[in-house]
């Protein structure tokens, strides 16, 4: 009988989803496994693919709108914003100052309820059912105000071509800065459970690490770009609505592991927070919209706007040949340009860090898929 | 689908007791033995529902919503949420069901034992909802792939409203009996 002389290991491959708790939807990673240490990642796409951008060019631009709820369901308001302003772009119209600063505010109270699912799921993700309760438990009053401000609690399509749908709940300010004060005080919360947990910093530092030129090439935009210090942050660079008049920074981070960001998305709460607090006392008096026509019809030509969502750049980029509905519309979104980079992420780890690192880079499948 | 004694039919019956020595009667005791038996499990049964984590899209976030610090769902004994079928009961359907994703959801649903509940969460699972007209590729409603319980409209629904939803699962799970066990493959088209 032939010696044996080395072990010899192979390649295998495990299907991770489509119905899996950690993939946060539906996507399917392909595996290639050498015992526990990654190969190869190969998602695979379409398990929730409803055609959205195909429904668009049937649908009137009011009705696009809703739609894109549907898309990134935790940055809804954003999403909305970023068709409504394409649309303004397009028939050259000029919203009030009243309609910019509400925008404004209510985008970056969807970024915070955004980061605070976010966080109170990656606890999950990583074993903490507790961070998942303390997420909601704030997550809670932020819909509380949406829902008083336009009935909506998750998709809320309060933005439309030319305006608001409504104007704002008389109580809005007044719910709005005991959010601000409340937050203020559950935010360091939130370093105390997870940032400065042990266990927690074993499994994210250093895990899932992409330079700033792979973030860039992968075309990584949002915390998952900005963690690896590549500046991308759409407020800053082209703002738009009322960005161009509040003071705020832009998180960035050099070592573009798991908990680079992690860290950016903690910070970016309390930056959001800040500009909350720049606008809510200097809501300009005025109209909530301005009239548009019940059928809109762009002007021939094409048109891009991008919007900064929790989860990075999003795009509208519209094709009109002058009809009702536009010719064609293409989204840009951010989760499948953050997605391409997930291969680059996680070979060379661990099957327990690839959790770690979805985790971190925040996929929203719809927003995927679309 | 399993064999229990609902799914045979008479003439099979007669043919399968054709030899059996006694006769098989239905008295007054039997029947409420079977009547306390039918209350203490279906009490257990409604209360004890552990429901998979299967949500596809913008509905999975209220249903997280519904089992997080505010609404709470374990207060109606669903808080057992199980990453595998086939330690659950229910299976909430949150979020709409695309051509790609039906096997799966049939899957996911075979691979559960019995009995076994759906609740159809939100306007895309009851009938394809705001993806209904000018769109490939959206099955229109999942009652298309799987027999449904209770359907619960919204897009998505608040967590009261799938609150609800269970309450009334729960319901219809306290009116089963154990001498004619339910078998929802029978009745659905």
């Amino acid at each position: 009988m032939e010696e044996v002389t080395s072990l010899e290991s192979q390649e295998y491959f495990i299907n991770m989803g489509p119905q899996h708790p950690s993939t946060h939807g539906v996507l399917r990673l392909l595996l290639s496994l050498d015992g526990e240490i990654i190969r190869k990642v190969e998602p695979h796409l379409g398990y929730i693919h409803r055609s959205i951008e195909r429904m668009c060019e049937y649908d009137s631009y009011q009705q696009i709108v809703h739609l894109t709820d549907r898309m990134d369901y935790l940055s809804c308001h954003i999403n909305n914003e970023a068709v409504c302003l394409g649309v303004e772009m397009g028939l050259e119209v000029e919203v009030p100052e009243r309609v910019k600063v509400i925008r404004t505010i209510i985008s970056e109270l969807n970024r915070i309820s955004s980061h605070q699912l976010w966080w109170g799921v990656m606890g999950m993700d990583l074993g903490a059912i507790t961070s998942f309760l303390y997420g909601f438990r704030d997550r809670e009053m932020i819909t509380d105000i949406f829902e008083e401000t336009c009935g909506a609690r998750l998709t809320m399509n309060y933005n439309i071509p030319g305006g608001l749908m409504f104007d704002i709940h008389p109580n809005f300010q007044k719910r709005t800065k005991e959010f601000v004060e409340h937050f203020k005080k559950t935010l360091p919360e939130y370093d105390d459970l997870l940032s400065n947990n042990v266990i927690f910093r074993e499994r994210t530092v250093g895990v899932g690490k992409i330079s700033k030129e792979d973030a860039i090439s992968f075309g990584c935009t949002g915390p998952t770009g900005r963690a690896s210090g590549f500046s991308c942050d759409v407020r800053k660079h082209d703002p738009y609505s009322a960005y161009p008049q509040v003071d705020f920074k832009e998180i960035l981070a050099e070592e573009g592991d798991c908990f680079a960001r992690y860290k950016c998305r903690i910070d970016e709460m309390w930056e959001s927070l800040s500009i909350i607090e720049q606008l809510i006392d200097n809501i300009p008096e005025g109209d909530y919209k301005v009239q548009t026509r019940a059928v809109i019809k762009l002007p021939a030509g094409e048109y891009y706007q991008k919007v900064e969502t929790a989860r990075g750049e999003f795009g509208v980029y519209i094709i009109s040949n002058g009809a009702k509905s536009p010719y064609r519309l293409k989204f840009r979104s951010p989760g499948f340009s953050n997605l391409s980079a997930l291969n680059k992420m996680a070979v060379g780890g661990k099957i327990a860090d690839l959790v770690a690192i979805m985790s971190t880079i925040d996929l929203v499948i719809p927003d995927i898929d679309r | 689908m399993g064999m229990n004694a609902g799914n045979i039919d008479p003439q099979q019956r007669a043919e399968l007791l054709k030899d059996f020595p006694g006769e098989v009667k239905s008295g007054p005791g039997s029947n409420i033995v079977v009547t306390s038996v039918d209350g203490i499990i279906n009490w257990a049964r409604a209360n004890s529902l552990w429901p998979l984590v299967f949500g596809t899209s913008c509905c999975a976030i209220e249903m997280m919503a519904t089992g997080a610090s505010r609404h709470d769902w374990a207060r109606f004994g669903t808080e057992v949420a199980r990453a595998t079928p086939r330690q659950s009961d229910l299976i909430v359907i949150a979020g709409t069901i695309v051509n790609k994703m039906a096997p799966v959801l049939k899957r996911l649903y075979d691979q559960m034992a019995d009995p076994k509940y759906v609740i159809a969460m939100g306007a895309c699972a009851t009938s394809g909802g705001p993806f209904y007209y000018n769109t490939y590729s959206v099955v229109k409603g999942a009652d298309h792939v799987i027999p449904v319980d209770v359907y619960v409209p919204g897009c998505p629904p608040r967590p009261e409203a799938l609150l609800y939803g269970i309450m009334q699962l729960q319901k219809k799970i306290k009116g089963e009996t154990l001498s004619d066990p339910r078998d929802p493959m029978k009745d659905w088209v």
